[in-house]
């Protein structure tokens, strides 16, 4: 049976996705990302390969250690891969948001997942996952609650720190001043949504909005994101899993 | 004095300096023919390209002696030198040494010499590397000769002011400051007017003082005279690269448009592109293009990254991507018809002078770019969004959308600098320009 696998290596998460040729998944993986790249990603291309044991499948690599991975047949850039995976994953053009780890990038996607334009933030962490994590960890709550305790908060104090690192000092004088943690991590939120708003109208905008990245496992980020944007926000089942799924679509149009 | 400096100027640029710069075009020559080998996706460059190096060279060789010999002024790249070098002086532009000292990659050095001296690195970095090479006397053209005059014009930026002003101070010398107002759509007659009165009665005065001499009409036609066919020259190259393939690229352009910048007004100027011409021409008869596959051709919009320009040549070229044309290299091109020989030559250096791209409205180069597009059958569009260059990169985010959305044309920007290192992340303009050729169906292997 004709299979395709898609493997996007980046700064935080190695993720592979393995399709048949109704691009149906059939197997996905996330694992973080370690400081060996090399080697992490022969072991778990191994492991799958074991998994579907005399099959050939091709592979197309992405993200940022896109190079690193010596079995694909060919490395894409994340844009591509996820515009082609949003596109098959909610069955739709439109304007997709993926907030990384390292960067965020909002991608205009055109039929059969082509794009249209694109723009990252890759100069500054203040616009990605990175931002709500480090300051998470500043104020000792794991990453996955941050959402819902700034949802529960009424009230929301400005940061004005846009740079990370002097937000976290920001965060530390509020703390001291005996603001609530939850109105403090609103407006962090906050924070992070106008950058991506920004970045949103700086491209060729079509709706509807989309969401993809880890960080779009955070409720917070998408309902605040309906707010500012006045769009309501669609989201893939596997919104991490979107630029290997797109990969591997990749793949298996390139080698019907 | 003179006579012995005119003796050494004469001694020195003629039987020693021609005779070993014809050694280095030699030595350039090999180099060259050993970077484009049957590997290489670039097909060898023109054969002018070793000549350009000497041809450049041969100026600043002069510039060494030439101090005693000649009135020397520093002037920015879009001052009204007609004038000067009717007079008799020998020209230097800041700007010009700024992107050789990068292409040369010597520039971070000075760059942070400037900086130690408290120049901010939000300045434009032709500006730190000038100064820095200016207060650190390190050059790669050996070394520049000092200016009797200074001469600024408004057209290009409001920097050249506040840089020149600065040079004054240090070097206390007279400055010419030529006002050009903003062109928001036609060059007004009260504009032209204004332009003129101070050419002669700035300019000129203070111009003749020092040259020791009074302008003759017939000099200044002369010299309007070799700018113009030079300039004319060059528009008819860059429009030979309309052609399929192109025969040139842009990082061929910004070698060779040092001249039209550093030398217009000069005979030897005029032979040079002539010469060029014919050979692009040439190229364009047996269809020989720069590329040796080229499979999209974009436009470039503002001006080189001087010290990536060979790696960003090759990475486009593997990908077959061929950049035939930029905004920088044709607002040169573009004057060419406005000088009109018949006219009051005051008029017409006003009127020149008055129109370069950077003088002029965002909207006046989002349509130069949109017509640049159509005419020379472009694929798509890269803004090289350059931190130092303000007025040249003002407007891009608003002219990138349109392009998009109105002209159907794709568009990147791409963040960088024209010559400071630091403002260069490698990996994301990488990312960058990966995902914009994916996107204009050309992919990576
Ligand atoms: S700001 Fe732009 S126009 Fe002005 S000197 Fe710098 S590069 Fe030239």
């Amino acid at each position: 049976m004709v299979k395709a696998m898609g493997i996007d290596v980046g700064s935080t998460t190695v993720k592979v996705v393995v399709i048949d040729k109704n691009k149906k998944i059939l197997f996905k993986h996330i694992e973080n990302t370690k400081p060996r790249i090399k080697e992490q990603v022969k072991e778990v291309i191994g492991k799958v390969k074991e998994r579907f044991k005399g099959e050939d499948i091709p592979i197309i690599s992405t993200g940022y250690g896109r190079k690193l991975v010596e079995e694909a047949k060919k490395s894409m850039t994340e844009i591509t891969c996820h515009a082609k995976g949003i596109y098959y994953a909610l069955n739709t053009t439109g304007t997709l948001i993926d907030i990384g780890g390292q960067d965020s990038k909002v991608i205009v996607v055109e039929k059969y997942g082509r794009v249209l334009d694109f723009t990252m933030n890759d100069k500054c962490s203040a616009g990605t996952g990175r931002f709500l994590e480090n300051t998470a960890a500043r104020m000792d709550i794991p990453v996955e609650k941050i959402g819902e305790i700034a949802l529960k908060s009424e009230k929301e104090v400005k940061i004005s720190s846009t740079c990370t690192v002097f937000a976290e000092s920001e965060i530390i004088s509020l703390l001291a001043y005996g603001e609530e943690i939850g109105s403090i991590l609103k407006g962090l939120h906050r924070g992070l949504i106008t950058r991506i708003v920004g970045m949103i109208n700086s491209v060729a905008f079509t709706p509807p909005l989309m969401l993809s990245g880890g960080v779009a496992k955070n409720r917070a980020i998408k309902e605040m994101l309906e707010e500012e944007t006045g769009y309501s926000i669609k989201m893939p089942e596997h919104p991490q899993l979107i630029g290997a799924y797109g990969a591997a679509i990749i793949s298996l149009e390139q080698n019907i | 004095m003179n006579v012995l400096k005119k003796l050494k100027y004469a001694l020195m640029t003629n039987l020693i300096g021609k005779p070993y710069l014809r050694i280095e075009r030699k030595k350039s020559e090999k180099k060259i023919a050993k970077l484009f080998n049957p590997d290489s996706p670039l097909n060898p460059p023109l054969k002018i390209t070793a000549y350009t190096k000497e041809f450049v060279s041969s100026h600043y060789f002069k510039g060494r002696y030439i101090e005693g010999v000649k009135p020397v002024a520093w002037v920015t790249s879009g001052a009204p030198i007609e004038i000067l070098k009717a007079l008799g002086f020998f020209l230097i532009y800041p700007e010009n040494h700024a992107a050789l000292c990068g292409a040369r990659k010597v520039q971070m050095d000075l760059i942070k010499t400037a900086e130690k001296e408290g120049l901010s690195n939000n300045v434009c970095s032709y500006v730190r590397t000038d100064i820095g090479s200016l207060l650190s006397g390190r050059t790669p053209a050996g070394k520049l000769p000092k200016p009797d005059l200074l001469l600024a014009c408004s057209n290009i930026c409001q920097t050249v002011l506040h840089w020149y002003r600065m040079l004054e101070k240090h070097l206390n010398i007279p400055l010419v400051i030529i006002d050009t107002p903003f062109v928001y759509n036609e060059i007004e007659p009260h504009q032209v007017e204004y332009v003129k009165k101070q050419l002669l009665h700035s300019l000129l005065p203070v111009a003749e003082k020092i040259a020791k001499k009074s302008l003759k009409e017939k000099e200044l036609k002369k010299v309007i005279k070799f700018s113009k066919d030079a300039t004319e020259l060059w528009l008819e190259i860059l429009n030979l690269c309309k052609e399929k393939p192109s025969p040139l690229t842009v990082f061929d352009q910004f070698v060779f448009m040092a001249p039209i910048v550093e030398m217009r007004g000069d005979r030897e100027t005029v032979d040079y592109y002539n010469e060029m011409y014919k050979e692009v021409k040439s190229k364009v008869n047996t269809r020989k293009g720069a590329l040796k596959r080229e499979r999209r051709r974009l436009l470039w919009d503002n001006l080189p990254i001087w010290f990536k320009m060979r790696e960003l040549a090759v990475k486009m070229a593997e990908r077959g991507i061929s950049i035939p044309i930029s905004t920088y290299t044709y607002a040169w091109g573009e004057l060419a018809p406005l000088m009109d020989l018949k006219k009051d030559e005051f008029e017409v250096i006003a009127k020149v002078y008055l129109s370069p791209i950077l003088n002029r409205g965002t909207g006046h180069k989002l349509n130069t770019m949109v017509k640049m597009v159509k005419e020379f059958k472009l694929d798509g569009v890269i803004l090289h969004s350059d931190r130092s260059c303000k007025p040249y990169s003002m407007g891009q985010m608003d002219q990138r959308n349109r392009l998009i959305e109105e002209f159907k044309i794709p568009a990147m920007l791409l963040e960088a600098d024209q010559n400071d290192e630091n403002a260069y992340s490698e990996e994301q303009i990488a990312i960058r320009i990966e995902s914009f050729f994916e996107m204009l169906g050309v992919s990576y292997g």
